[in-house]
């Protein structure tokens, strides 16, 4: 049938969930990564490449031919990767005269480019360069940004929210403290954005907390800023917009104060004393045909409205 | 003894110090923690000048351990739970925006059915899994396979009094049976159709084994305006009628209703009168300039070919509108044409 058009159907159960996988949740999948590179590259690009693909390892999908192209100048195979993969974080890596051993962080929105970040490598280590045990795959690691930069400058930010969104890992509920040991530290300092990779080993401190050591594992990446493509604000609030059902529903009649302690809200209507009973005698009785009439008076709403 | 307790006090106040001081870490600006993403960012000014003192690796992770030192002890001073042997500690829901990946799912659009069900008030029945059947003694599903009352296994079927004693019931079952499966096919696909929002399928006139008269009328009706001309130039027979139920219908505003709506209106209505401005039918003027663009292009190359070759050696951009009018009128002739066709019809 030609109206069916663009309407795939599954035709297993297996395809079905496959699809329902894909489709747009109230609460997302985890975001992937698709890491690429372009027509011509250094050893020290895909080296790069291969580094951080093995620190985003679960979530990601190494591309291990060349594709070429300019997220740039059009996005539109970048795209069609995207949808192709189900990723919506790209990394892109090429290198020419004009700017060489370039990596490109971008994100993508409904599988259109949001941001995009091109980032210049000066100086690079390798995970392989640094002989040391390194971490499990898939941990967690944490993250720090230091630099004034990252506060101020409007492209820092959105590097840094970039960064964030790229190597955040999966959102968890509960973290293992002993398998706290991977720290990805930022420092923009003098227009150079200093990426390093440590591992964290636990010391004795005397008391509960932990005193810190590190040890570097690689990668670490001397970057420069390059070109940016940054979302207009209209669709990065579209992107950032959370459907109603996640929203946590807003409990009436119920405050807290500073202190934390709960208040309730009662509302009450004003009791008629004059209705109340008190002590049963058969002198107070009332009649059959008293009763008929009394009641629709005392009734609380009709009373409720008169006032 | 007094003494000695205070000495024993100092001292541990000092013990106690000196274990904080490992790791205690100070800082101008107050780090800011999104725990629920690890994320910790620091927002004081990296000191340039330790970066080239020192070497800078060693620089940076001393910058590096500090800040992480505060972010576990952030961490640390969350409640921890054991689970499984192992300490765990609850993080808090992370609070720095992040984009989604894709937009949030929008609800189904109803079917046909929902819709129909939803203004008549219907509301679902569950209906249980199995039935009793009388037949085999047992209880069996109500649908697909070996399912109770199953009418197709069965090998004798009763000729109806009034029926065909030729005809074949078996043939007459299975061919019901595949009817009713292709149209709630086709049924399907027409919600699937007007959920995306594509031309259901269906509509206008399908064939049907028997029409119906008023179906036959509206098929003639649809022939005759289905000419180059829209059935201007059609001959009618000698009594025919001039088909009913063609054009549109007027409609109009309920007496009452929403005033406001009403207000609105005729508050436009209003502001259109009492603006200066003359009001522009944008189809009309497009059309307008169209038509005076063609008529000029027309007249200019009437005028033309002669003159042409010498006008454009004698000047070179005074001359040109002449030229490139004429360019412009000539080549998308055929759209403004299709344009005004359309119009026409309107």
């Amino acid at each position: 049938m030609t109206y069916t058009d663009g309407i795939v159907k599954p035709k297993t159960k297996r395809s079905k969930r496959f699809l329902q996988n894909r489709e747009p949740k109230l609460t997302e999948n985890i975001k992937n990564t698709m890491i690429m590179k372009g027509g011509n590259t250094t050893e020290t690009v895909t080296q790069a490449l291969k580094d951080i693909y093995a620190l985003k390892k679960p979530n990601a999908v190494l591309y291990k031919k060349k594709n070429i192209m300019r997220p740039f100048e059009d996005s539109t195979s970048l795209e069609f990767f995207s949808k192709k993969s189900d990723c919506s974080l790209f990394l892109f890596g090429s290198h020419n005269k004009k700017r060489p051993n370039n990596l490109i962080f971008g994100r993508l929105f409904d599988y259109h480019v949001l941001d995009m970040i091109e980032l210049g490598i000066e100086k690079f280590t390798s995970l392989k360069d640094i002989k040391m045990s390194k971490c499990p795959e898939g941990t967690k690691p944490m993250l720090v940004f230091a630099g004034e930069a990252f506060d101020i400058d409007n492209e820092h930010k959105r590097l840094k929210s970039v960064l964030l969104d790229f190597f955040r890992g999966p959102t968890v509920s509960t973290v293992r403290l002993a398998g706290l040991e991977h720290v990805l530290h930022f420092t923009a300092l003098d227009g150079k954005i200093y990426m390093r990779s440590y591992k964290v080993l636990l010391k004795k401190s005397g008391c509960r907390t932990p005193r810190i050591e590190l040890e570097e594992i690689g990668p670490s990446f001397d970057f420069v800023l390059r070109r940016t493509h940054l979302a207009s604000d209209d669709l990065y609030k579209t992107a950032h917009k959370q459907p109603k059902a996640l929203k946590p529903k807003k409990k009436k009649n119920v405050s807290h104060d500073a202190f934390g302690t709960k208040f309730g809200r009662v509302h009450m209507q004003k009791q008629n004393l004059d209705k109340l009973q008190t002590r049963k005698m058969k002198g107070l009785r009332k009649r059959r045909g008293e009763m008929a009439a009394t009641e629709e008076s005392t009734s609380p709403k009709k009373h409720k409205v008169d006032e | 003894m007094a003494a000695c307790i205070e000495d024993v006090l100092a001292k541990a106040e000092k013990d106690e110090a000196e274990r904080l001081k490992s790791i205690s870490v100070q800082k101008e600006l107050d780090l800011e923690f999104d725990l629920g993403n690890l994320l910790a960012c620091d927002k004081n000014s990296v000191d340039a000048h330790g970066l080239k003192s020192t070497k800078k690796e060693d620089f940076l992770r001393s910058l590096a351990r500090d800040n992480t030192q505060l972010i576990i002890n952030e961490i640390w001073k969350h409640p921890t739970e054991r689970v499984e042997e192992v300490i765990v500690v609850k993080l808090p829901e992370a609070t720095t925006p992040l984009p989604r990946e894709k937009p949030p799912p929008k609800p189904k659009p109803p079917t046909k059915w929902e819709q129909f069900a939803k203004l008549k008030g219907i509301q679902k029945k569950k209906k249980t899994n199995l039935v009793w059947d009388e037949v085999h003694k047992e209880w069996r599903r109500r649908w697909g396979y070996k399912r109770a009352k199953d009418n197709t296994k069965e090998w004798l079927i009763e000729v109806p009094e009034n029926a065909d004693p030729n005809e074949d019931q078996f043939a007459k079952r299975n061919k019901a049976k595949k009817e009713r499966v292709a149209k709630n096919e086709f049924n399907r696909l027409k919600n699937v159709a007007r959920a995306q929002k594509l031309p259901i399928p269906g509509q206008g006139l399908v064939p049907t084994p028997q029409q119906s008269k008023s179906d036959l009328t509206r098929a003639i009706s649809v022939a005759k305006v289905s000419t180059a001309s829209a059935g201007k130039f059609q001959e009618r027979l000698p009594h025919e009628k001039a088909p009913k139920n063609t054009g549109k219908k007027r409609k109009f505003q309920p007496l009452i209703g929403n005033f406001s709506d009403e207000r609105q209106k005729q508050l436009d209505i209003l502001k259109v009168m009492d603006s200066k401005k003359p009001r522009i039918d944008m189809t009309k003027a497009v059309n307008r300039q169209m038509r005076e663009e063609d008529s000029e292009s027309r007249s200019n190359a009437r005028k033309g070919p002669g003159k042409k070759g010498r006008r454009g050696n004698m000047s070179g951009k005074g001359k040109g509108g002449g030229g490139k009018g004429k360019g412009k009128g000539k080549g998308p002739k055929g759209k403004p044409q299709n344009q005004r066709g359309k119009a026409g019809k309107r």
